[in-house]
């Protein structure tokens, strides 16, 4: 008995808070997309088999340990008799065959939903170039025969609603894997080789994905956020995303845009900040244009507050230790100066 | 029994007084430190396999208690990444290299020759050798954790993170040099088992009377001869590539970080059975004895086991699902992954069958048997759900996964473990172990483990990667983390429960008889513990269960012999014997005890050393000096020898 309840207690319990299942952003047994719903059905179905499988099994066995004490005779020296017991050899004839043909069942249900999976419906009208970074996502929007439509954002991924987006997955040091549950499978970002994958998010609404392949020291805070948007509206934030930053207004935001040009810059880009001699096109960081357009700083782990944005400007190091961003030595004053300036960057 | 052609022909004896102690002074080692450092013995290697690999597995559950420790709340930030990583790396290499293969060596050890009817392994100096070569490793892989230099990208340490230029410390180096150091201990051992099971059978053990637990070992065995090719050429490379600029993994240069993969599942995965299997034999051996009858379906399950071996080493892309690999070729990968379900299936059948129709004594043994099915079902279930590639999309480097190898390792290895170790406690030690702690054992353990590990399939399903140092609040990770962290305490107390029994029925234990569980192969025959030369007389095997036969009047033809046999006592000597039909041919005459393996081995060491340190003086110096460790080893000596015939 104890065993039995020590299996179904948690399956209870996940039931229980599984009313809330909104709260649960990075589980796979509920989805949003053609990518991924094939998926979840599969889950679905072959984790109902396999405790089918296990709770025949455990019976068998409690029931077997049960049923031999009857009847059993007993040996000289007291302990139940050895014997040759009955024929157990059905077991085999028969547990074979059934186990087999529910196997070809699975491989037969798992060949048709790779095949439905691995392309998209219709031919995606949007492709992203993601590069996964120690540890960030790089994103760069690309429309292909207008050139000037591009442009590179990080860590927040804004996608059309209803339509299917492809992926070009591009590593920048070591293997990564890029996975937002409800929308797409894993697809491992492999240096030497150009992954691609795709995804289709069928409900607005924020989509929360992570890397998955163990990519080093913060490999725990290397998350990002899936934006899913009516199609109107985002190609109104693309369209926005293209523009240059506007310049800083408020004596504290220009001495901000200063401090910034001396000391982020050199790794962060901000098109159109800075002057003839002087100017924000560091690559080594994200790019950070409309930092304001998105929620979370430090890939997708913190919300993008003012305390959490002066915290991180100050001491990353302290809030995700091992990242490439140093420990700025700045005065409070340049602090949060530049604090103001990247408010500004909307 | 009279004509066999050997050198001479040994007259057919009853033991008597005179005659055992004159074999029991021929057998014994030394006293003192040197019987210590020069035995050859394999019940000391077998019970030093045992302590040692034990000592491994309560440092690997150390490392996971402090990691679950770290895990029981979200956020927090008891231990650094840095040295989360260490742990995570170490508690695999532990686990799966220094704990899971080498306890099922020690088994191995101790009871082949035993339930073979001999008195050692084809290859005792080599077998003691492997065991040198097994703990020197073993240290060896450990030097850098204490130093904040251990390995930091895990077991499966993928390139390029594991190349010098994202991890440029001397931790891969270790790990690096430290496998191939272990693997000369592994691929040695095979040797040792394969050529004992061929060759160094009881007279009448024909290849269809060798007992299941045989089958278990020497299958893995084979398997892993095979994987050793790959698995030295893997991390050879990736030293090279470390050390001296090679490029066989950087890009930059036309390698590709995909060949450490593909070369590292090719062993990986033949590997996860190796250290399955032989556990699996010990509950296909012992299970009968407590049901009180023979194994259902015996032959089919020797067969599984083989097919599971040989299908084990075309299902290694399905560790590389996520790869990007084409997918007409994981659908074959796929295809196999289902279909080696289906060996895996035979054993649980045979099991539940064994159960259904017997009479199961409820000991503490037979507990544990009777778990293992039911956790190797869980485990087993939860890798057919991976195999199913699409799934396995969402499913892999997830919590499930990691609830999936748990449930195998610890389910089928761990339990079948315990229980043999309660099985044949009595054999080793002539001590019988409590029954009452026993009952406190298994549940512990048992409660524990599936508190502990089942809340892990739930976190995987919502979505918890694995790897991770820490992880956020609000994804609905919080409570099963929390249950897991509980449950792996609760079993680990279970563990320390075990340890305990050990050590106390070791000083207090009730005295054993010989055969306590009425079972039925040869390793009952002799005293609890075994003389040092196991048999006075070489017993004639007429049956798979030479203590059952009579009275269960199976189909065989030939009948045991044990009390009476030719007289083999000028020195050590035992039978070689053909490999189908188990007909002696041979007298062969053992090396008794030498200092030259632990020597060979120390050298090793020292090369080892030597090329961590690039201190090349030092290799140099070692390998030079194996020439005259290897003439000791191999020099001629009256006692030693294998006498054909004429």
């Amino acid at each position: 008995m104890k065993r039995r309840l020590s299996i179904l207690l948690p399956i209870a319990a996940l039931l229980l808070p599984g009313a809330a299942w909104a709260d649960l952003p990075m589980t796979y047994l509920i989805t949003d997309g053609p990518a991924a719903n094939p998926l979840a059905h599969l889950g679905w179905g072959l984790a109902g088999l396999s405790v089918f499988v296990l709770l025949f099994i455990a019976f068998a066995v409690l029931i077997g340990i049960w049923r031999g004490r009857k009847n059993w005779p007993t040996d000289a020296a007291g302990r139940p008799k050895l014997m040759r017991g009955a024929n157990g050899m059905p077991w085999l004839a028969i547990g074979l065959p059934v186990s087999i043909v529910l196997l070809f069942g699975s491989a037969v249900w798992t060949f048709f939903t790779l095949a439905h999976v691995s392309k998209p419906p219709q031919d995606p009208a949007i492709t992203l170039d993601v590069t996964a970074h120690q540890w960030w996502w790089e994103v760069q929007y690309r429309h292909y025969g207008q050139k000037q439509r591009t442009f590179v954002t990080a860590n927040a991924i804004h996608v059309p609603v209803g339509q299917p987006v492809r992926v070009r997955l591009i590593s920048a040091d070591v293997i990564h894997s890029f996975w937002a549950p409800q929308l797409f499978g894993k697809m491992d970002v492999i240096p030497g080789q150009t992954n691609i994958t795709w995804f289709q998010a069928n409900k607005a609404g924020v989509y929360r994905g992570q890397c998955t392949e163990f990519c080093g020291l913060q490999h725990a805070h290397m998350a990002f956020h899936v934006i899913a948007q009516p199609p109107a509206q985002f190609h109104q934030w693309w369209t926005h995303q293209l523009a240059d930053a506007k310049q800083p207004v408020s004596p504290a935001a220009q001495h901000g845009e200063k401090v910034f040009l001396h000391h982020c810059a050199v790794c962060h880009t901000v098109r159109g900040a800075g002057g003839p001699d002087i100017l924000a096109m560091g690559k080594m960081g994200p790019d950070l244009t409309h930092l304001m357009s998105r929620k979370y700083i430090g890939a997708g782990i913190l919300p993008n507050t003012t305390g959490y944005l002066a915290a991180w400007v100050e001491n990353a190091q302290h809030l995700k230790p091992g990242v490439d961003m140093p420990t700025m030595d700045l005065t409070n004053r340049q602090l949060l100066d530049v604090v103001a300036y990247l408010q500004t960057l909307n | 029994m009279a004509e066999i052609p050997t050198y001479r022909t040994p007259e057919i004896i009853r033991p008597d007084e005179s005659y055992l102690e004159k074999l029991e002074k021929m057998w014994s080692d030394k006293p003192g430190l040197i019987g210590f450092f020069s035995t050859v013995d394999h019940k000391k290697i077998g019970r030093r396999y045992l302590v040692t690999s034990f000592i491994f597995l309560l440092v690997g559950g150390l490392e996971a208690l402090i990691m679950r420790i770290q895990l029981f709340q979200p956020n927090e930030h008891i231990i650094s990444a840095h040295l989360y990583n260490e742990l995570f790396s170490m508690h695999g290499i532990t686990m799966i290299f220094l704990y899971a293969m080498p306890v099922l060596s020690g088994f191995g050890n101790y009871l082949w020759p035993l339930i073979l009817g001999q008195r050692d392994m084809a290859f005792p100096r080599v077998n003691m050798f492997t065991y040198w070569v097994f703990l020197l490793s073993g240290i060896f892989l450990y030097i850098g954790l204490p130093t904040g230099n251990g390995t930091d990208v895990g077991w499966f340490n993928y390139v390029p993170l594991a190349g010098s230029e994202y991890n440029p410390g001397p931790g891969v180096d270790i790990y690096a040099l430290g496998i191939i150091f272990f693997w000369i201990s592994i691929a040695a051992g095979s040797v040792v088992f394969i050529a004992t099971m061929m060759r160094a059978r009881a007279p009448g053990m024909s290849i269809s009377r060798i007992p299941i637990m045989i089958w278990g070992t020497l299958t893995a065995n084979v398997g892993l001869l095979f994987a050793v090719p790959s698995v030295l050429l893997v991390f050879l490379e990736l030293w090279l590539d470390r050390r001296f600029g090679t490029d066989f993994f950087d890009v930059a240069a036309g390698g590709h970080p995909m060949l450490w993969q593909h070369l590292f599942w090719i062993f990986g995965h033949p590997w996860v059975y190796a250290i399955v299997l032989p556990a699996m034999s010990i509950v296909s051996q012992c299970l009968p004895a407590h049901c009180r009858r023979p194994l259902v379906g015996q032959h089919w399950v020797i067969l599984a086991t083989i097919l599971t071996m040989v299908l084990g080493f075309g299902v290694w892309v399905h560790h590389m699902f996520a790869t990007g690999l084409p997918v007409i070729a994981m659908g074959f990968f796929s295809a196999a992954s289902f279909i080696i379900v289906i060996p895996s299936a035979v054993s649980v059948f045979a099991w539940v069958a064994t159960i259904w129709t017997g009479r199961p004594i409820f000991t503490t043994a037979f507990k544990f048997f009777a778990a293992e099915i039911i956790l190797f079902v869980i485990g087993g279930v939860s890798g057919f759900m991976t195999a199913a590639v699409p799934l396995d999309w969402e499913l892999t480097d997830t919590y499930f996964v990691v609830a999936h190898i748990h449930y195998v390792l610890i389910g089928i290895n761990v339990f079948a473990v315990i229980g043999g170790i309660y099985h044949w406690f009595p054999k080793f030690s002539g001590k019988m172990m409590s029954e009452r702690l026993g009952w406190w054992n298994f549940w512990l353990m048992f409660i524990g483990f599936n508190v502990g590990f089942f809340p892990m399939h739930i976190t995987g399903l919502l979505g918890m990667p694995r790897r991770v140092y820490t992880y956020p609040a609000g994804l609905g990770w919080t409570w099963s983390n929390m249950v897991t962290t509980i449950g792996a305490f609760i079993f680990a107390i279970g563990v320390g429960v075990f340890v305990f029994n050990v050590v106390r029925s070791l000083k207090a234990g009730a005295k054993a008889p010989a055969n306590p569980w009425d079972a039925d192969t040869l390793e009952w025959t002799t005293s609890s513990p075994p003389p040092h030369y196991n048999f006075g007389v070489i017993p004639r095997v007429g049956s798979m269960h030479p203590l059952w036969e009579e009275r269960l009047r199976m189909d065989e033809t030939g009948k045991t012999i044990l009390d009476e046999g030719p007289a083999l006592d000028e020195e050590h000597e035992m039978f070689g014997t053909t490999i189908m039909d188990g007909d002696p041919d041979v007298i062969l005459k053992e090396p008794g005890h030498s200092f030259a393996p632990i020597i060979m081995a120390l050298l090793l060491a020292g090369m080892f050393i030597g090329m961590l340190l690039e201190w090349w003086w030092i290799s140099g110096a070692a390998v030079i000096a194996m020439i005259p460790a290897m003439l000791y080893w191999f020099w001629p000596s009256p006692e030693v020898g294998r006498a054909a015939e004429g």
